[in-house]
């Protein structure tokens, strides 16, 4: 072992596996339970693994696993592989049509470069508050499928969701699937969030999901935000002060305050006081629930 | 230490074997154990981009992959951008000409990043190229000198 070796390694020690199939892949994670990590893109987890915020025993790459990388529809209902890449996502003709908050809200996801590497089940199961991803599952009511040897089962996006990087996730299981339903007619969506440089995390995000009646009276409305809290940060109060009312400015003002003021919880960081994030949810709730009733009002369903 | 792994990997068109620990990162690996020191490791968190090849001719950073993750894939460092030690990828002679570059210690990144993305985007505006390379940080050239030379080599690769 030469010198230069010992000063270039950043990640502590760990063992490497990279099984053929999903069965031997979830047998390496019943044996090794929470010594051992899943590496899907690695985007998150190898720099973690740099800073040696996160160790593992063992690294079972999954990156050689067949099929667990696609998009298509079952009936009405989006399943999505949980090893698709994230470019992937952004791209694809089907999750445009059928879910176009995800494909909306791909390209603020990280990096062009970063996108080529990560995946989506790697960005759920990573559960980080500031990430898109979690966001748009939870605004969609999305279904989670997990599968370890002794079966699988469908967690759903509030139930998945444990807070700062915790999810529902045993110990022997593995995210494998998502399923995002349908969209209800007269259903219009909108994703935006605000960061320093485009790519990185955002200081503050949101994800706003409305339905329309034939009078143009809300339904329902889901508003969802990112870096607000321990996790994907969903404002209850806010969407009920929606529902019922015909979405004019200051119904949306009012429920942007609403959501702000009283339903997020935004930590701070070096680029951004509490306050300041407050304010940026504020502004781009407003922003997106305008473009998603907007949307709504002249959505057409997918063909 | 865990154990070693015997890997294969091509770069450039060249096959190499070597014996890596599994925590060797893919920058590392192609700098020291290769001696492709023209992929350049800045933050080694995915922020500024320096690190960037292309992984079965994708922009990824390298160094958030592991060498063993490369083990039979093909792999593109700024070393296979010029066809010869007198004739630079055109893309590079227009980094040259327009001044593209001071210190260049980002410069290996952003070519490796807008390799791909000409090739997908041969014409592309002043927002989708500044979109482009916003996963490079460049502490040198207010990334003014960066646009213009893409224009440049986009013109250039069209013709």
């Amino acid at each position: 072992m030469t010198v230069y070796r010992s000063l270039t390694m950043k990640p502590a020690s760990f063992d490497y596996t990279a099984p053929a199939s999903l069965d031997e892949a979830l047998a390496l994670k019943a044996q090794h339970g929470d010594e051992a990590k899943f590496l899907a893109g690695g985007q998150s987890l190898i720099p973690a693994m740099n800073f040696r915020l996160v160790q593992a025993a063992v690294l079972v790459d999954v990156n050689g696993l067949r099929g667990l990388d696609y998009i298509r529809l079952e009936g009405s209902e989006l399943r999505l592989g949980a090893m698709t890449r994230q470019r992937r996502l952004e791209r694809d003709a089907l999750v445009a049509r059928h879910s176009p908050l995800l494909h909306e809200a791909m390209p603020w996801v990280a990096h062009p470069q970063i996108r080529n590497r990560g995946t989506l089940g790697g960005s759920l199961a990573h559960a980080d508050p500031a990430a898109e991803l979690p966001v748009v599952a939870a605004a969609l009511g999305a279904r989670l499928r997990a599968q370890s040897l002794r079966g699988d089962r469908w967690i759903s996006a509030d139930d998945f969701f444990r807070g700062l990087f915790t999810t529902d996730l045993a110990s022997d299981e593995m995210l494998v699937e998502v399923a995002l339903p349908p969209l209800p007619p007269r259903t219009g969506t909108a994703f935006t969030e605000f960061a320093r440089r485009r790519g990185d995390y955002a200081l503050m995000g949101v994800a706003a999901v409305v339905t329309l009646d034939e009078n143009d009276v809300c339904q329902r409305a889901q508003l969802v935000y990112l870096n607000a809290g321990e996790g994907a940060v969903t404002a209850r109060q806010a969407a009920a002060l929606l529902q019922g009312q015909a979405p004019s400015a200051s119904v949306i003002e009012a429920a942007a305050a609403t959501a702000a003021d009283n339903e997020i919880n935004p930590m701070g960081n070096v680029h951004a006081s509490p306050e300041y994030q407050r304010h940026l949810a504020r502004v781009l709730t407003r922003r997106a629930l305008r473009q998603a009733f907007e949307r709504a009002r002249t959505s057409t369903p997918p063909s | 230490m865990s154990e070693l792994h015997a890997i294969t990997v091509t770069v450039n068109g060249t096959a190499y074997e070597r014996r890596v620990e599994p925590r060797l990162l893919l920058s590392d690996f192609l700098r020291h154990e290769l001696g492709l020191t023209g992929t350049h490791v800045g933050c080694e968190h995915g922020v500024c981009g320096a690190c960037t090849i292309l992984f079965e001719g994708q922009a990824a950073r390298s160094c958030l992959m592991l060498a063993v993750q490369a083990s039979g894939r093909s792999l593109t460092t700024v070393e296979g951008l010029a066809q010869s030690q007198s004739e630079l990828h055109p893309l590079q002679q227009a980094f040259w000409e327009a001044h593209g570059l001071q210190c260049g210690f980002c410069t290996p990144g952003i070519l490796m990043t807008l390799v791909p993305f000409l090739e997908e985007n041969p014409d592309p505006t002043e927002a989708e190229i500044r979109e482009a390379i916003s996963g490079n940080l460049c502490r040198c050239t207010g990334y003014q000198h960066i646009v213009e030379a893409v224009k440049i080599a986009a013109e250039k690769m069209r013709d």
